[in-house]
């Protein structure tokens, strides 16, 4: 991405408390989950951006830190042919972010997993199960706390 | 042979009612494909022409379990497919024996995770383990003769020795 497009950007977002880094030549925007809704809706539908397409949305667990967990979402211009990412940091106690579901209907499954493995919650996801786990279940895999074995019996298992 | 000589000329022949059945079904397994994962590849060319898995009398591959006699489980079994892997071997109508294919299904294989049931033992009776990751189709065939052999001297299967 030009340094042009980065600073029309910057100015569109200028009214929300946003940082910007640099992830191997992509840009990303840190900000926090308040504005989540209002700064994606921006780079969805403003012309001059237009990031149409969301890749993917991920967990991260960044066990050490104060704000333990993180999502990563990653967007594609179909138009300008760039991408870009915005990175959430959670709370550690009560993970919890309002569900991109509103602005792409694609992020539905992305969220559901995100939630199956760190317990992230979307608020106003419209349907917020687990994807890959079974539904019982009561533990969150990719946590850094979670044995790499599982905890066990904690998934039933037919009987010999 | 001596079954013909005796057949020819006498019309009749005697011997256990049991053995007549076991030789029947040794020569009879139909196998219940449980095809999960990669092993299942392996497992279909072991049943086509090249290696013939009908040379033994396995040609007839029921995907119902109530027409099978042997599940070959063949693949990765994960804690959520364990359920319908056991469904389905409840279904299967007694005498049954139980394939265990490849390193997956035997042990977890290269999968020690969380998800994966490390060895289906833990749910199923296992008659026999086949190594190898994937098996070869050969080493399918010869399990499959172990099987065989095991049924005509009337050994128990892994179900009744529980």
């Amino acid at each position: 991405m030009n340094q042009k497009r980065l600073e029309l950007i910057k100015s569109k977002l200028a009214d929300f408390e946003i940082e910007l880094s640099d992830i191997n030549g992509t840009p990303a925007i840190i900000t926090n989950p308040a504005n989540i809704i209002i700064i994606c809706s921006i780079l969805k539908t403003d012309l001059d951006i237009s990031f149409e397409m969301l890749l993917d949305v991920m967990g991260v667990d960044n066990f050490q830190k104060e704000k333990r967990f993180e999502v990563v979402c990653s967007l594609y211009s179909l138009k300008y042919k760039d991408r870009i990412f915005i990175k959430v940091p959670l709370d550690s106690k009560n993970p919890e972010m309002p569900s991109l579901t509103a602005v792409w209907k694609g992020a539905n499954w992305f969220e559901r997993e995100t939630f199956d493995m760190f317990g992230i919650k979307f608020t106003g996801h419209p349907d917020l199960r687990r994807i890959y786990m079974p539904e019982e279940y009561e533990h969150f895999p990719l946590r850094k706390d979670f044995p790499l074995l599982g905890i066990p019996d904690s998934i039933y298992l037919p009987k010999k | 042979m001596g079954l013909e000589d005796k057949l020819s000329k006498d019309g009749f022949f005697t011997s256990k009612i049991d053995a007549l059945i076991q030789w029947s079904r040794s020569n009879s397994v139909w196998p219940m494909p449980m095809g999960i994962s990669c092993c299942a590849i392996e497992m279909m060319a072991a049943a086509s022409a090249r290696f013939d898995i009908s040379r033994f009398g396995s040609e007839v591959f029921r995907f119902s379990p109530r027409q099978s006699d042997v599940m070959i489980v063949a693949g990765t079994v994960t804690y959520k497919m364990s359920k319908v892997v056991r469904k389905i071997y409840d279904q299967m109508p007694d005498p049954k024996w139980v394939i265990a294919m490849g390193a997956c299904t035997s042990s977890g294989g290269m999968y020690r995770t969380y998800s994966v049931v490390q060895g289906i033992d833990q749910f199923l009776p296992v008659d026999l383990y086949v190594a190898g990751c994937p098996p070869r189709p050969e080493n399918l065939l010869n399990s499959l003769i172990i099987l065989q052999e095991r049924i005509k001297k009337g050994e128990k299967t892994a179900s009744e020795n529980i």
